[in-house]
């Protein structure tokens, strides 16, 4: 044995001992946080296996343009249920004209944009996405800036200028998918009605629909229901010709709207 | 009598003049402009209590006058970027005498337009979020690392041509300075002795933040552009947002200096160390960015302008011939063209004259940024929609005249405690050679 390897052996056998030490050490560090630890990954698995569960819904909203004539019931049901402040409109009817004039209501909700903008610019995390594809905001977190407001290109958060009125507790919330009573200084938004598609249960304002024409589904699934019909959602949209409000922005939106003038109803 | 044939013992005293015992000028002063200060304290303690309500914001005009006064006060302290900077690594020597009033008007008009970013939050006691946990796309924390680092370089680049004056105010017989600002100097001045090496390490730190603080500075109006050129809403998305930001700030960055350079000239009687010559000087420098934003603002209106879309349309004609059209035009009649033809002309090209014209620069500036924060807002982003209005409320109002009095409150303030004139900078320059100093290299030269 030279002189060289001699000396790499005993370095090796030096950091050798010194990794034992280390070693020893590191147990004892880990017996005594063992459970911790144990408890920590527990939790992570946990929360991994809730949203590996939620992801295998994909919510989606269809609305049938043919079918709306703007009363504004859809409105009043989102504000009534999330004791929303009158100005802010989650869904919103909008009064538009064709190009040969005639005018028909188009229904604005949030988006749930795949590409979201006002995802991306929320300084503080505030806004994200939650595995069955809705964008919630965390009002806990929302430090108020609003950047997310000038991101969206649909007009469709609001902020909480001023206290919002009085809601009764008890309805489960505040948390992200159902921000009730919701937080002065925070921003707020169309989120789906998360917490009752979850359970089964239709979004306010598809339940209040006298007309029939919104429509919540699930991509995975593949169905869509106005509450009375059950549709095929990827035949329902395809037959119709469903087309995304500015998909040319690469928001990638989903909700879908059926053109239309109405028709449907005043016949 | 030139600045040059000023002896030094002229200079330092001249300097240390406002250190001296404050005459009643100065406490009325002092009184005149805390008075809307206060009330601007009281109008956001109000706001604090009562939420963001209490301004005329609202979700489609979601930003207003705070935003436009963050960018306008954060671009005036570009003033004295240009002055200590680049006209330090040109060599010019006639910017010696104001650049201590430039340098601490940026540092002034800095902290007062930041703290805007706090003024506008719904929620400001949430803001260490941005720090812990942030989100690295969002041009909000572009914005936070920006400014940030722009105002520690701001702090260093006033700090460290201080040190040698600092050292002169510690040095000063007593009666000329009073103790606490004596001893104050005497802890700030880190031992200066003028000393060869210390000389040379003075030289080359200056030297190393002249040539940061450019691109930090070019950085910070980049982003807050960004904040707004990053969405896709017609007349905020363009690509010229970064350059016309920093042109802008440029612009009324040189403006300021020129009314704080003015303003202290006159009452603190420096006419024989701040001659006309600066004045004049900096006007040429305001002229030619005065131009250039023209420029700018008629290359981006024509782009825009030209195809006729359905998108960019509407914001135009609310901003040429529409709701805002009166206030559009008043700017570029008041702060594009007026000012220019004020410094161009000869007859005009007085003090008076130029300090006209930088305060509508300074006034009409800011009013620029309203114009470019509120009529994209004000137009709903779905054609159905209704037009939004907003006209700023008393709670707003107060605040912005807070943050306007604040200036010169605190410039007021800060040449209390340090010397007004960069006495080491205009010995530097002084031709009566009373110590050997070594000669700076002058390659090139502005004056």
């Amino acid at each position: 044995m030279s002189k060289d390897t001699r000396d790499k052996g005993s370095n090796l056998q030096l950091s050798r001992r010194r990794f034992l030490k280390g070693a020893g050490i590191t147990a004892v560090a880990s017996a005594m946080a063992g459970s911790g630890i144990l408890k920590l990954l527990s939790q992570a698995e946990a929360h991994e296996e809730l949203d590996n569960e939620l992801a295998k819904r994909q919510w989606v909203m269809v609305v049938d343009l043919r079918r709306c004539d703007g009363c504004g019931l859809c409105v009043k049901a989102c504000q009534k249920g999330h004791f929303l402040p009158e100005e802010q409109e989650w869904i919103k009817v909008y009064e538009m004209e064709t190009t040969t004039g005639r005018t028909y209501y188009m229904p604005r909700l949030c988006m749930q944009c795949e590409n979201a903008p006002c995802l991306r610019v929320c300084p503080v995390s505030a806004t994200y996405k939650t595995p069955d594809g809705v964008i919630v905001v965390d009002q806990n977190r929302c430090i108020g800036c609003r950047i997310c407001m000038a991101a969206c290109p649909y007009d469709a958060r609001y902020f909480n200028w001023n206290d919002p009125p009085p809601a009764p507790v008890g309805l489960g919330g505040p948390r992200p998918e159902l921000p009730v009573p919701q937080q002065k200084g925070t921003v707020g938004k169309c989120v789906f009605c998360v917490h009752n598609t979850r359970e089964g249960k239709l979004p306010m304002c598809v339940a209040g629909c006298p007309m029939l024409a919104l429509y919540v589904g699930d991509l995975k699934a593949d169905l869509a229901t106005n509450g009375v019909e059950i549709v095929k959602l990827s035949m329902f949209l395809k037959d119709n010709d469903a087309v995304h409000y500015k998909g040319e922005l690469g928001t990638r939106p989903r909700v879908y709207y059926i053109m239309g003038r109405g028709q449907t109803a005043e016949s | 009598m030139a600045i040059e044939q000023r002896t030094h013992e002229e200079i330092r005293e001249a300097a240390l003049r406002p250190l001296g015992p404050p005459g009643k000028r100065f406490w009325l002063l002092l009184g005149l402009l805390s008075l809307p200060v206060g009330w601007g304290v009281v109008a956001y303690a109000f706001q604090l209590t009562r939420g963001l309500g209490v301004t005329s914001l609202n979700d489609q005009v979601f930003w207003g006058t705070y935003e436009a006064t963050l960018v306008t006060f954060i671009g005036f302290s570009y003033g004295g970027a240009v002055v200590s900077a680049i006209l330090r690594l040109t060599h010019a020597q006639w910017r010696a005498p104001i650049t201590r009033m430039a340098e601490a008007t940026a540092l002034v008009t800095l902290l007062i337009g930041s703290s805007f970013a706090i003024v506008h939050l719904g929620h400001p006691e949430r803001l260490w979020r941005l720090f812990v946990s942030p989100r690295i796309s969002s041009p909000i924390v572009w914005d936070v690392v920006a400014i940030n680092t722009y105002l520690l370089a701001t702090i260093i680049f006033l700090y460290l041509p201080l040190i040698p004056d600092l050292a002169v105010v510690r040095d000063r017989a007593a009666g000329h300075v009073s103790r606490w600002q004596r001893a104050l100097a005497g802890r700030l001045s880190l031992g200066w002795r003028g000393l060869p090496e210390q000389r040379q390490q003075l030289e080359w730190g200056l030297t190393v933040m002249s040539i940061l603080i450019i691109p930090l500075a070019v950085m910070v109006h980049s982003v807050l552009s960004w904040a707004f050129a990053v969405t896709t809403r017609s007349g905020w998305h363009s690509t010229i947002f970064g350059p016309y930001f920093v042109v802008a700030a440029l612009f009324s960055g040189v403006a300021t200096v020129i009314l704080v350079v003015a303003a202290f000239r006159k009452a603190y009687h420096l006419e024989a160390f701040v001659g006309e010559k600066q004045i004049k000087y900096l006007s040429f420098i305001m002229l030619t960015l005065g131009l250039l934003y023209l420029y700018f603002t008629f290359s981006e209106f024509l782009t825009e302008g030209y195809p006729m879309t359905e998108e960019t349309t509407p914001v135009l004609e609310a901003l040429l011939l529409d709701r805002y059209a009166p206030l559009f035009w008043f700017w570029l009649i008041g702060t594009g063209f007026l000012p220019i033809a004020l410094v161009a002309i000869p007859h005009t090209r007085t003090v008076p004259g130029i300090v006209l014209a930088a305060s509508l620069v300074v006034g009409g500036m800011w009013l620029k940024r309203f114009l470019i924060v509120v009529p994209p807002l004000v137009l709903p982003l779905v054609e159905g929609g209704p037009w939004a209005s907003y006209r700023p409320s008393w709670v707003e109002a107060s605040i912005i005249t807070a943050a306007a009095a604040a200036v010169p409150l605190l410039l007021l303030l800060f040449f209390r405690v340090f010397p007004i004139l960069s006495i080491h900078e205009m010995e530097e320059v002084s031709t009566v050679p009373e110590e050997t100093l070594p000669e700076p290299t002058t390659p090139f030269r502005f004056s």
